[in-house]
């Protein structure tokens, strides 16, 4: 109770922070404004401002504060413009619109979808591979490890390029570059859940006479769930990155990366604001919900 | 054909030859060790050409290794300045800015425990989120050059580097704190000798995980907009000509300095968390 009174509280700060620093970042182009519009600023002239620093021109113009919470293309959209642009672009536009987010949202949320799928799946293969053959383990095991440390992102235009020109396009691009962002946390965190049951556990399994596949079954798998749900999550966003930037290097005329993408060659900065939001509550959501099976789930067998 | 058929030949070859080495005597050893990903790394990449040219593959779909090695010893000065404008004066300069304030910001943030409790959850939070996502706006507020690519970084690594170091500063048992107390230590003092240090691992975790997503925000930020220079900038633009061995070789580039700056994180890590017992083993 009281740590979600401390989380609104800094909530309701960063709120703050937020408006407050939208009047300096917004007033040049306010005061343009309000100067063509007739309305008396200091000084007068958008080159007499151009050098002066933006709290000395709020300073000096503090009634045009309110006005920098309402422009049209502000450089810094106030909390308010951002939440009514979320409203507008989800519940009241119809969901087929290509201006709704919440298709654009489902555009990139399927990709998301297959590319975790598939990655996940072939990730926790491998890792069953990897922790049952020493081969597998000695020579793929160090190239995952330090395919970690490589911005694996970089490959995501040519990927998309290179299945367009032999005739792949649609979902499947993009979920390739998910399953490939996902693929290797799940891959590190299976093979350390995996091989987390301790000696003694492991020799009391052999003095039941259990052979490998029983261990396998009743022994790594139900202990290593912990590992791989703090890897699902990991690789959920991971996926969800992906799918976002493959939408970017094609000029994808749909999902949450095209609209950023769009809103940054226009200038659409409430659009751009409002697609990141779009974003981080998708994201919000899958890792939630992502935690909400993990409970339910070690409950069930016990665990938490 | 007969390259096809080389490449699966040698393929089961290399198969062989590590599966002897690992159930062999040399698995133990360090140079078995090594050798193992070696070989299968090299198997790759030969099978890789052999296929590549067997199968008469397109260079606009996948250049052999070969043509990639003598893209990238032709371009190297390209590369490299692309390397300096993107890694070093984008990922680096806001890696460096962004864990310093992030670990400051963690110090301040330590001494009130309602700041802790409400900054966790959110950190926690926020370094769930693409933030990726942020490029196209920090570009247009700081302009093509680097520093909005290193604003992306530092907006990046703040997150997941502020949450480490507060889990991190954490870490102390109340012995310890009573022991400090009992030699009369100050809040610094005993910050500096008792508290700094036990938070170390918990640190460079951070730093560990920053210094892939520095990499990643700077190459990603240049996708919405750059001088004609930079890693990122080259990959798109050369995506758009069809020179993908160009791409490659700044995959390359890109797979190199996130490998070397990783190790060398690591690397750092290992001096000064040497009493820990990961490092011990």
């Amino acid at each position: 109770m009281r740590s979600l009174l401390a989380v609104l509280t800094v909530v309701a700060a960063i709120v703050v922070l937020w408006y407050a620093a939208c009047a300096p970042m917004n007033i040049k182009g306010v005061l343009t404004e309000l100067e063509r519009g007739g309305a008396q600023v200091v000084p007068e002239g958008a080159p007499a401002r151009r050098d002066m620093s933006a709290f000395g021109l709020v300073a000096g113009n503090s009634f045009a504060i309110p006005a920098t919470w309402a422009q049209e293309r502000p450089r810094l959209p106030a909390p308010h413009q951002v939440v009514t642009e979320l409203w507008n672009t989800t519940v009241m536009k119809k969901i087929t619109s290509k201006r709704s987010l919440v298709y654009h949202g489902w555009v990139t949320l399927s990709a998301t979808l297959l590319g975790f799928a598939i990655g996940t799946g072939l990730g926790i293969l491998l890792a069953v591979g990897i922790v049952h053959s020493r081969v597998m383990d000695m020579s793929v095991m160090p190239w995952a490890i330090v395919s970690q440390t490589i911005p694996i992102i970089a490959l995501a235009p040519m990927i998309i390029v290179v299945l367009y020109s032999v005739g792949v396009q649609g979902i499947l691009p993009k979920a390739i570059i998910s399953a490939y962002l996902s693929f290797f946390p799940v891959v590190v965190g299976m093979v350390k859940g995996l091989r987390s049951p301790d000696a003694m556990q492991l020799d009391l399994l052999k003095t039941y006479n259990a052979n490998t596949n029983q261990g396998f079954w009743k022994l790594r798998l139900p202990a290593s769930m912990p590992y791989l749900f703090a890897s699902l999550k990991i690789g959920i966003a991971a996926s969800l990155v992906g799918a976002i930037v493959g939408e970017l290097p094609t000029g994808a005329v749909a999902g949450l990366g095209a609209r950023l993408l769009a809103g940054s060659y226009y200038g659409q900065t409430v659009q751009i604001w409002s697609a990141l939001f779009g974003a981080a509550i998708l994201a919000g959501l899958l890792v939630g919900l992502l935690g909400l099976i993990e409970r339910a789930t070690l409950k069930r067998m016990g665990m938490s | 054909m007969t390259l096809v058929v080389l490449a699966f030949v040698l393929w089961a070859f290399g198969i062989w030859v590590n599966m002897r080495l690992a159930s062999g005597p040399a698995a133990r050893t360090r140079a078995g060790k090594l050798a193992v990903p070696v070989i299968f790394g090299v198997t790759i990449l030969v099978m890789w050409e052999l296929l590549v040219r067997g199968l008469g593959v397109s260079m606009v779909i996948l250049p052999a290794p070969t043509l990639i090695a003598a893209r990238f010893a032709t371009s190297l000065p390209t590369l490299w300045a692309d390397f300096a404008q993107t890694f070093v004066k984008g990922a680096l300069s806001g890696y460096v800015m962004g864990c310093g304030a992030a670990v400051l910001t963690a110090v301040l943030i330590d001494r009130s425990d309602f700041l802790r409790r409400g900054l966790l959850p959110v950190g926690n939070f926020v370094a769930a989120l693409p933030i990726v996502g942020t490029a196209p706006i920090l570009v247009m507020w700081f302009g093509f050059d680097w520093q909005s690519k290193a604003a992306v970084v530092v907006v990046m690594v703040f997150f997941p580097m502020l949450v480490n170091t507060v889990a991190g500063l954490t870490q102390t048992s109340a012995m310890q704190r009573d022991l400090m107390r009992t030699y009369a230590a100050g809040y610094w003092q005993s910050f500096f000798k008792l508290r700094l240090p036990a938070a170390m691992p918990f640190i460079f975790n951070g730093l560990k995980i920053s210094s892939t997503l520095a990499l990643i925000g700077a190459i990603v930020a240049e996708f919405f907009g750059s001088p004609t220079l930079g890693m990122g900038f080259r990959i798109s633009t050369s995506v758009g000509q069809l020179s993908l061995d160009m791409v490659w070789a700044e995959i390359v580039v890109a797979a190199l300095a996130g490998t070397a700056f990783y190790g060398a994180v690591a690397m750092i890590e290992k001096a000064v968390t040497f009493w820990h017992p990961s490092q011990r083993s």
